[in-house]
């Protein structure tokens, strides 16, 4: 193909904007970096606690990409209705967790009222993805992609005004967990127990779903739906069953996850999940959207990024309230990566891989 | 009495009129041959009869029984496997991964790891290849996958499209010889190619599609003999 010199020197135009902005913002990144380590403002166990707290959070947003990633992998599809799922899990765990808590169950017996309300949010949380499913997806499987983009933003509204009709406006407290209050001393570095709880919960979830993916005949099933429906209905699996199922587990990631963030972030509203399943989705695409251990990669290093940025590249450039910008580094993250590597971190091809 | 019976089929893509009232007969053991050039409907048959595309008129029965009220994975159920056009093997699982797929319809353990050695046999290829991801395997392999996968659900009607496409002289005659002997224990097969001599030269009996019709049916040996299915499809004048 020919292409006239003005085509040409437009590329080379764009091209060169793009390189621009990519040296820029490493610039941008290391000149802070080094500014704040001059500065010596903070000590290495603060930075360790940054970490951690971002791979607590960075769990659960991997927790949730997941089901991003799966639905993504399988129906070529955004659910965007999936951070209002985890929105329904947190409330399932809240209502059954303050009763549990009023008959001082939690306090006599801390694991089980923490695993309970985990339970039973990822039932509800599947539960409710599973008729999103075949109500608003389902009978749209054959139209243009726009078209289900579309109903899941509807679904998600529907969610979170159907939770704000039923259940007002505020927020409501998730019950405490005197467990997991404090900290544990690890090589002499006090560390809050409840992100190591979240963390390594999220973590046993993430090894449990990349089992049943890999070595379950579901599992299988739904890695061979998400390469040909047709041939996989040819060898006698039940496409839809199996759509159903992914929307299912995905969905009871997502409420697991739902009831971590409660426990750190101890607050329970309808529109709690907008924030959480906006960072989730960026970690899908970080990681390589349609791509399992991508989602889990991607999570981690958007929280940990989230976590650390703010002290270590934005404070050294001067920013003042660097923490008022944390949410500012993911999106930004989004960006930079649909610019740059639209593949993600582990490379499934995001672009035009089967219309 | 014949095992498969499709009669009078008409299938559409959208408004287009793919199969213009197809009828075919197979009886239990034979292996039948399609040919035709492309678009004729050759593909199209075998989807209708894999319950994949759904016709507007016309019957398809095996054994008696009515397929077009089953789904398409239900279909394999009843006995029937398809080999699909361009093989369509699960690129990112593994060998035995693939061929556990196959085996979806079955539920015992013990029939799949017969199912599994049977195919083995058959392929020993695929044996040393069994971890590996199938969409690193050759053309010929994956060809080889792919029928196994068929295999392993234990078909008794096995549908084959295009076998031979895009696979060396070679690698073609070993398919064709594995073809035969699949069939010889008791696998039915119906055989769609464009590989029109190859296809004659294994089959019982064939039929010649052009433009969603069936013009001509007769034996293969007739077919072979037969001067509008030489000029056309043997390449002969």
């Amino acid at each position: 193909m020919r292409t006239s010199p003005g085509e040409r020197l437009l590329d080379l135009a764009v091209s060169g904007v793009l390189w621009g902005f990519r040296i820029l913002l490493v610039a941008a990144i290391l000149i802070g970096t080094i500014a704040t380590i001059r500065a010596g403002k903070y000590t290495s166990e603060q930075w360790i606690d940054f970490v951690v707290f971002g791979i607590s959070q960075g769990s659960i947003y991997a927790l949730i990409a997941l089901g991003y990633t799966m639905v993504y992998g399988i129906l070529r599809m955004i659910n965007f209705a999936h951070g209002d799922i985890f929105m329904t899990g947190a409330f399932a765990a809240y209502f059954l967790a303050t009763w549990m808590n009023g008959t001082g169950f939690i306090d006599s017996y801390p694991i089980l009222g923490l695993l309970i309300p985990i339970l039973f949010a990822m039932i509800v949380a599947g539960g409710i993805a599973m008729l999103v499913e075949r109500i608003a997806y389902r009978p749209l499987r054959g139209a243009p992609r726009l078209v289900p983009l579309i109903s899941a933003i509807g679904a998600s509204f529907f969610l979170e005004y159907a939770f704000r009709g039923f259940f007002g406006p505020g927020v409501y407290a998730y019950p405490p967990i005197k467990a997991l209050e404090g900290e544990w001393d690890i090589l002499g570095i006090g560390i809050l127990k409840v992100q190591v709880v979240v963390a390594v919960a999220a973590f046993i979830m993430m090894a449990i779903l990349y089992s049943i993916v890999m070595f379950t005949k579901v599992g299988k099933a739904m890695r061979a739906v998400s390469e040909s429906k047709d041939t996989a209905a040819l060898m006698g699996i039940d496409v839809n069953r199996i759509i159903v199922s992914t929307f299912a587990l995905g969905a009871a990631m997502a409420g697991a996850a739902g009831v971590l963030y409660s426990l750190i972030f101890r607050q329970v509203g309808f529109f709690m999940g907008f924030t959480p399943g906006i960072k989730a989705f960026t970690a899908a695409v970080l990681g390589g959207i349609g791509n399992i251990p991508g989602a889990m990669v991607g999570g981690l290093v958007l929280g940990i990024f989230e976590s650390v940025g703010p002290s270590l590249f934005l404070e050294g450039l001067g920013i003042t309230r660097p923490y008022q910008l944390k949410d500012a580094i993911a999106y930004t993250m989004l960006v930079m990566i649909l610019l740059f590597r639209p593949s993600g971190i582990l490379g499934e091809r995001i672009t035009t891989k089967k219309a | 009495m014949s095992i498969l019976n499709v009669e009078n089929v008409h299938t559409y893509y959208g408004n287009i009129h793919a199969l213009k009232g197809i009828s075919i007969k197979i009886d239990k053991g034979e292996i039948v041959t399609l040919i035709g050039g492309n678009g004729a409907g050759k593909t199209t048959t075998l989807r209708t009869i894999s319950g994949l595309l759904k016709p507007r008129e016309g019957s398809v029965s095996l054994d008696g029984q009515d397929l077009l009220k089953f789904k398409a994975h239900e279909i394999v159920y009843k006995g029937i496997s398809m080999v699909p056009e361009g093989r369509g093997i699960f690129a990112r699982l593994s060998v035995t991964e693939n061929l556990e797929m196959g085996a979806y319809s079955r539920t015992s353990k013990q029939e799949l790891q017969q199912n599994m050695e049977r195919v083995f046999t058959l392929f020993p290829r695929l044996k040393e290849r069994r971890t590996q991801v199938a969409g690193t395997l050759s053309g010929g392999e994956q060809q080889m996958l792919a029928t196994g996968r068929a295999l392993m659900a234990n078909p008794t009607i096995l549908l084959m499209d295009e076998p031979s496409m895009g696979l060396a002289p070679v690698l073609v005659e070993l398919i064709f010889d594995t073809i035969q002997q699949i069939n010889k224990t008791g696998t039915t097969i119906l055989l769609v190619e464009q590989n029109a001599l190859m296809a004659l030269s294994i089959a019982h009996r064939g039929y010649v599609l052009q433009t969603g019709e069936i013009v001509i049916s007769d034996t293969a040996e007739n077919l072979k003999n037969n001067p509008t299915v030489q000029k056309a499809y043997l390449g002969m004048e």
